[in-house]
C-alpha cells in the first residue's frame, strides 16, 4: 500500500494514466474472435473497487490464457447509463456473452432480457434481475450466510445478558438480508441488541454513529460492523473513547487492512467474514469457460461466506487489491 | 459606498450598516428587527438541546459536546465561506467533491514526503501547505470561471464536482487513500486533542466563525458581497470591483475547504470517493437555515454556524434516542430546513 502510493505520488499522473489506458486498450476490438462484454458499477466506494480490480485482473488475465477472447469492460456510475452501454456493445462490438452486475434490479431486466433475446449468452453476478430465468448463469455472494457466519460468532463467544450494537448499511433488501440472517443466528442466545443504525457502508458515517453508540451506551461487548469500511470508523471512535479493551468488533468482506490486523492477531477484530468482490472473477472465468469449451456453466453459482480467521486469514490477503 | 444605498434605519447590532438595501429596507419598525427571522433558528437550537437533554442524559456530557462540535467542524468551516458565496449571489457545489480531492492530494503528499523528510513535524506541516494551497487553487479556478469567464456559479460548481469526484476515485483506484501509519500517528491529536481538553476543529471552527462574522459585518469585503448580491450593477456603479470580490468569495471558500480538510485527514487518516459525499448540500442547507437569502445580498455568517449545529443535533439526537425509524432521519432534516425557509418568508409576509 505505502509502495504504491509513493509511487504514484512520485511518478505523477502520467504513469498511473498509462495504466489505465494499458487496461484500456486490452479491451481492443478484433472481428474474428468471440467478444465478452462486463458491464460493472464503477469503483465509487471500497468494495466497488475491488471488484473493479479483480474484474481487470481476470480479463487480463484471460486473453492471454485464451487469445481467441477479447473483452469490453464498461464502468457505470448509475442504472441509465448501464443501460446505454450495455445496448453500445450489443450495437457496435457484437458481444457473444454479456457479464453483467446490474446497478439496480429494476431498471436493468428489460434490457438485459433484450439481450438475451438476441441469442446471446447473459452472466448476471451479485444482484439478481426482477425476472426469473433471463439469465443463463447467476454467480453471488451468499448475503444470508454473511449475515449468519458473523451472528454464529457472536452466538459462540458472547452468552446471557452480553450487550452489542450492530451498525447497518444504506437501506436494501440486502441489508436487510444481511441483519435478519444476523438476528436469527444470535436468536435464543440471550444477548441484548441495543441499538441499529445505518452507517451507510462510509467510514465517516461509521464514525459518528459509533461515537453516538458509545456516549449513549455504557456496556458494550461486542459491534458488528458489517462492513470493512465502517469496522474502520467504528474502531477509531472506540479508540477516541478509550474503551478499546471492553469490546471487539466483527466487520465484513474482508478489506486486505483489516485482514492483515486479523493475520497479525489484533484482539480486537477476533474474525471476519468474506463477501468476495473477487466474485466477478469467478463470473468472468466461467463465461469464458462455455464460450471457449464444452464446459456446462449454466446454473447458480453461489459463493458461500466464509469465517475469516486468524489461521486462515493469508488465504484471503490480496495485499495489491485496493480493496 | 454601499453604506449609501443602506436607508435611514440606525445601524444596531442586529442591522449591521452593511446589509443591503433589498434585505433592510422593509423593515421600518425597529422591533420588527428582532422577530422571528433572527430568533427563529437560535430558538430552534435551543430547542433541539432541551429535547437533546431530556432524551438522553448523556446528551450534555463533555464527551457529546466534544463529539458533535468537532464532527460539525468540517462543513461549518465550509458553510462560512459558503455564506460568502451565496451572498454575493454565487453558489458552489463543488465543496464535497473537492475536500475529496484535496484530502487525497494531501495525502498522497504527505506520504510522498515520507521519503526525504521521514515522519516529522515538517511533513506534516507540508502537508498541510498542499491541502491549502490545493484548495486555494480549485476556489481559483471555480472564481475565475464564474468571475471573468462569465459562467453560471451552478454549472461551473456542478461540472467541477463531477471532476473533482472522479478524480480522487482514479487517484485512489477506486479503494481508499490511506495516509503512511507512523505519520498517522503523529497527525492524529489534530483532530482528536488539543488546548485545554477542547480539541482543535473546535477552535479553529470557532476562530473562522468569528474571523467571517468580522468580516461579514465590520470589513468593506462583508459589504462589497452584499451590495453584490442584491444588485450586481448597482455595485458596479457604486465603484466596487465587482469581479474580482466575487472571484474572492470562491478563493476564500476553497481555502477554507482547505482548512477543514487538515482537519478532516487525521480523524481517519484516508480519503476515498465517497468522502465529503453531500457536504455541499449539507453547507449550503447551513447557510439558508441561518438566515442567508439563497438568490444573495444578505448574509449572516452566525446564523450559518447555528445551521450547521442545527444539521448535526438532529443526528446525534436521532442516534442517541432511537425515537423515530432510522430511514426517517433524512425527513426530519429536510422538514427543518424547509420550516426555516418558511420562517424567512414570515417577515415578508407580514410587511
Amino acid at each position: 500500500m505505502l509502495r504504491r502510493d509513493m509511487f504514484k505520488a512520485g511518478m505523477g499522473l502520467a504513469v498511473a494514466g498509462a495504466l489505465t489506458l494499458g487496461a484500456g486498450a486490452g479491451a481492443a476490438l478484433a472481428q474474428d474472435k468471440q467478444v465478452i462484454g462486463v458491464a460493472i458499477p464503477s469503483a465509487t466506494h471500497g468494495f466497488m473497487g475491488g471488484l473493479n480490480f479483480h474484474a481487470r485482473e481476470a480479463i487480463k488475465r484471460l486473453e492471454t490464457t485464451y487469445p481467441s477472447l477479447s473483452f469490453v469492460l464498461a464502468t457505470s456510475g448509475d442504472a441509465g447509463k448501464m443501460v446505454n452501454d450495455i445496448e453500445d456493445m450489443v450495437a457496435t462490438r457484437d458481444i457473444d456473452a454479456l457479464v453483467v452486475l446490474p446497478f439496480e434490479s429494476e431498471p436493468l431486466t428489460a434490457p438485459v432480457q433484450a439481450v438475451k433475446a438476441q441469442g446471446i449468452w447473459v452472466t448476471v453476478v451479485d444482484r439478481g434481475l426482477s425476472v426469473p430465468g433471463i439469465e443463463d448463469l447467476y454467480v453471488a455472494g451468499d448475503n444470508t450466510g454473511f449475515g449468519r457466519v458473523a451472528g454464529e460468532y457472536f452466538a459462540e463467544n458472547l452468552g446471557e445478558g452480553d450487550n452489542v450494537v450492530v451498525l447497518r448499511g444504506i437501506p436494501t433488501t440486502l441489508d436487510n438480508e444481511r441483519v435478519e440472517a444476523f438476528e436469527a443466528a444470535i436468536a435464543g442466545s440471550g444477548i441484548n441488541v441495543l441499538d441499529m443504525q445505518h452507517g451507510n457502508w462510509n467510514r465517516d458515517d461509521a464514525f459518528d454513529v459509533m461515537q453516538d453508540f458509545l456516549s449513549k451506551h455504557e456496556d458494550i461487548d461486542a459491534v458488528w460492523a458489517a462492513d470493512d469500511d465502517m469496522a474502520v470508523g467504528v474502531l477509531e471512535a472506540i479508540n477516541q473513547a478509550g474503551r478499546n479493551d471492553e469490546m471487539w468488533v466483527v466487520g465484513g468482506a474482508g478489506m486486505k487492512e483489516i485482514v492483515k490486523r486479523i493475520m497479525d492477531g489484533d484482539p480486537m477484530l477476533p474474525v471476519n467474514v468474506t463477501y468476495p468482490p473477487a466474485q466477478i472473477a469467478t463470473a468472468i472465468e466461467l463465461t469464458a469457460l462455455g464460450l471457449v469449451s464444452a464446459t456446462p456453466v449454466s446454473g447458480r453459482f453461489i459463493i458461500g461466506s466464509q469465517r475469516i480467521t486468524p489461521e486462515n486469514a493469508e488465504q484471503f490477503y490480496f495485499p495489491d487489491s485496493p480493496f | 459606498m454601499t453604506s449609501s444605498a443602506t436607508p435611514s434605519v440606525p445601524p444596531t447590532a442586529e442591522t449591521p450598516s452593511g446589509t443591503a438595501p433589498a434585505e433592510t429596507a422593509p423593515v421600518r419598525k425597529p422591533r420588527r428587527r428582532f422577530g422571528l427571522h433572527v430568533l427563529g433558528p437560535l430558538m430552534a437550537l435551543v430547542a433541539l438541546i432541551v429535547l437533546g437533554a431530556f432524551l438522553n442524559d448523556n446528551f450534555l456530557s463533555a464527551a457529546n459536546v466534544q463529539n458533535v462540535l468537532a464532527r460539525s467542524a468540517f462543513i461549518g468551516i465550509i458553510a462560512v465561506g459558503m455564506t460568502f458565496v451565496i451572498t454575493a449571489g454565487g453558489i458552489d457545489l463543488s465543496v464535497g467533491s473537492m475536500a475529496a480531492f484535496t484530502a487525497a492530494i494531501t495525502i498522497l503528499a504527505m506520504n510522498a514526503l515520507v521519503a526525504p523528510l521521514g515522519v516529522s513535524v515538517l511533513t506534516i506541516a507540508l502537508g498541510m501547505g498542499v491541502a491549502l494551497l490545493a484548495g486555494l487553487a480549485a476556489g481559483l479556478v471555480n472564481g475565475a470561471l464564474v468571475a471573468r469567464v462569465r459562467i453560471e456559479p451552478f454549472i461551473v460548481t456542478l461540472g467541477a464536482m463531477g471532476v473533482y469526484r472522479s478524480l480522487t476515485t482514479w487517484l485512489a483506484d477506486g479503494g481508499t487513500l490511506s495516509l503512511n501509519y507512523e505519520l498517522r500517528t503523529l497527525y492524529r491529536p489534530v483532530y482528536y486533542d488539543g488546548p485545554f481538553g477542547i480539541s482543535w476543529p473546535i477552535i479553529v471552527f470557532a476562530l473562522v466563525a468569528i474571523l467571517g462574522e468580522l468580516a461579514m459585518r465590520s470589513a468593506p469585503f462583508g459589504r462589497h458581497c452584499a451590495a453584490i448580491g442584491a444588485n450586481e450593477q448597482v455595485a458596479r456603479w457604486s465603484a466596487v470591483r465587482v469581479d474580482g470580490t466575487r472571484m474572492a468569495t470562491y478563493a476564500l471558500l476553497g481555502l477554507l475547504v482547505g482548512v477543514a480538510t487538515i482537519m478532516y485527514v487525521p480523524r481517519l487518516g484516508s480519503a476515498s470517493g465517497g468522502t465529503g459525499m453531500l457536504w455541499e448540500l449539507e453547507a449550503i442547507a447551513a447557510v439558508i437555515i441561518g438566515g442567508t437569502v439563497l438568490k444573495g445580498g444578505f448574509g449572516r455568517v452566525w446564523g450559518a454556524v447555528v445551521g450547521v449545529l442545527i444539521l448535526s443535533l438532529i443526528d446525534n439526537i436521532l442516534n442517541l434516542a432511537s425515537i423515530v425509524s432510522p430511514y426517517l432521519n433524512g425527513a426530519i432534516q429536510g422538514v427543518i430546513v424547509i420550516l426555516a425557509v418558511v420562517l424567512q418568508r414570515e417577515r415578508k409576509a407580514d410587511s
